[in-house]
């Protein structure tokens, strides 16, 4: 219960809470890109021996995560004009509350789950409780864009869920894993951006509407 | 016995000065010169020598809240350990009558505002039993962090020693405690993300429209009530994130008095960074706050 990746690790659900319980956008993005920065900070906490596999993730990380696509969802928001997110499926004090549900029972589950030890025990919770949030964004929000950032949430989760295998894991997967987030979220603002320009609108309850 | 006493009635005589200090930080922080620190003193004395004015609709209830507002606090105040060793009462479970008083206390105040009959103040009354009933389970969270960590069912105990000597092994969960805390701070004494303590639109207000019709030294009661209040939170989050324990009481008496000092800056630094809430956010805000005490809780229960 001590130690430098421990702190970083809270601070991980803290800024989940955070990005639950905004309505801003901007502030959402700001939210992944502080989420983006403390999990390119994780690998070196855990592993202090600056070996040239952790820094390179670190950078990599820190790159995609905390530079890259935060800089392109902001692009995004600016593009599109939306700022808010109006109206989500469950209220934001309700989200809150199913969040800090998902927390108690990812930390219920992750004492359940025969895992080889890991350099901290408050990894797989967080891990867990991440991919959590993350879903809950993805499924309850209305907005095209808040849902990118709830797959992003859920990524950032599953990525914290690989630090805790990082030495069994090659560095060349874990690139392909950043790559490929990147290219996921560099076509999702795609789509997005064009959702905007044929509906005038980022809303994806109109998507199930027919139009001809 | 002594030394519980005199610290209460240093908190009681420094409270005053907290709610100034915020409003002194936030003119400093947007280029104003502001009111002088000691503003609420000379308020309190100006309306003290004033006379009471009564609306022909009230009725004793609306006598009674004040003094219920300040008789409620100055009791609470009684069951934190203010020095960080003894409170001057305390048994087991009385952080129930620690928050229970705080319920009372606005209850009476809100009694009050219904009695006069406008209905300004009766929506005032309706917001803030709003306020209330979602800062109070938030509160409970943060007294489960404490009685978790110190294994602790009295505020005295909790907060004392016995939180000093496990304070290195579970700082994660009192600093999420710490921050709900704060957060609650700032729903109870009506201060910016919340309520605006300078408002005064009726449609906005929360607090301020429920004392529209107090005058005289029953506004002074009421002034003062919520500046103890503040200065009961402000000694909370002070002494979960202090180990006071380890200190000598008079040390720890003064660490306090600083602390609190401190509380006040950080409310001032939020007030001038943050607008208030819309109205429909607030239970958000309070929910965050619950969410970190679960946090907190959690942390714990591993």
């Amino acid at each position: 219960m001590s130690g430098l990746h421990d702190l970083l690790l809270l601070c991980v659900v803290l800024t989940n809470f955070w990005v639950l319980g905004t309505t801003r956008m901007s502030s959402t993005i700001r939210a992944t890109a502080i989420q983006g920065t403390l999990l390119a900070a994780l690998p070196v906490a855990l592993h202090p021996g600056w070996s040239l596999h952790m820094l390179g993730l670190a950078a990599g990380t820190f790159l995609v995560k905390a530079v890259v696509l935060p800089t392109f969802l902001s692009w995004a928001i600016r593009e599109a004009a939306v700022r808010r997110e109006v109206e989500p499926l469950i209220g934001f004090s309700m989200s809150l509350t199913l969040g800090a549900m998902a927390v108690a029972l990812s930390f219920g589950i992750a004492q359940h789950i025969p895992l080889p030890e890991s350099a901290s025990s408050l990894l797989i919770p967080v891990a867990l409780s991440t991919v959590m949030v993350g879903l809950l964004v993805l499924t309850t929000r209305n907005k095209a864009l808040s849902q990118v950032i709830g797959y992003l949430v859920l990524e950032n989760g599953i990525y914290v869920f690989g630090l805790s295998q990082v030495e069994r894991v090659p560095f060349l997967v874990e690139l392909g894993v950043l790559l490929d987030i990147f290219v996921g979220i560099f076509i999702m603002g795609i789509v997005v951006f064009h959702i905007n320009r044929a509906f005038d609108s980022l809303d994806s309850t109109r998507l199930t509407e027919l139009k001809d | 016995m002594l030394g519980p006493f005199l610290t209460l009635l240093l908190l009681l005589a420094a409270a005053p000065a907290l709610p100034g200090i915020a409003t002194r930080t936030r003119a400093a922080l947007t280029g104003r010169r502001g009111a002088p620190t000691l503003q609420l003193y000379r308020d309190l004395a100006k309306l003290l020598r004033k006379n009471v004015v009564y609306s022909r609709t009230t009725t004793p209830v609306f006598r009674l809240g004040p003094i219920v507002v300040v008789a409620t606090v100055v009791v609470a105040a009684t069951l934190l350990p203010l020095d960080g060793h003894t409170a001057l009462f305390g048994f087991t479970g009385d952080l129930v009558a620690f928050t229970g008083l705080l319920g009372l206390g606005r209850f009476a105040l809100v009694l009050a505002g219904l009695d006069t009959g406008s209905s300004f103040e009766g929506m005032g009354a309706s917001r803030e039993v709003t306020v209330s009933a979602f800062a109070e389970p938030a509160l409970f969270l943060c007294f489960t962090v404490l009685v978790l960590a110190t294994g602790e069912l009295s505020l005295g105990g909790m907060l004392g020693e016995r939180l000093a000597a496990v304070w290195g092994s579970t700082a994660p969960s009192l600093v999420l405690a710490a921050a709900a805390l704060f957060m609650l701070a700032l729903a109870e004494t009506s201060r910016v993300p919340v309520d605006d303590p300078a408002t005064h639109l009726e449609l906005t207000m929360i607090h301020e429209v429920i004392v529209l019709d107090h005058s005289g030294p029953e506004l002074a009661m009421i002034l003062f009530g919520n500046a103890v209040k503040l200065a009961l939170f402000a000694a909370l989050v002070v002494s979960v994130l202090v180990p006071l324990g380890r200190l000598q009481p008079w040390l720890a008496g003064v660490v306090m008095l600083g602390g609190m000092g401190l509380v006040a800056v950080a409310v001032g630094i939020v007030e001038s960074c943050m607008a208030r809430l819309r109205m429909n956010r607030v239970p958000q805000f309070l929910v965050a706050a619950a969410a970190l005490a679960v946090f907190g809780v959690i942390l714990l229960l591993r």
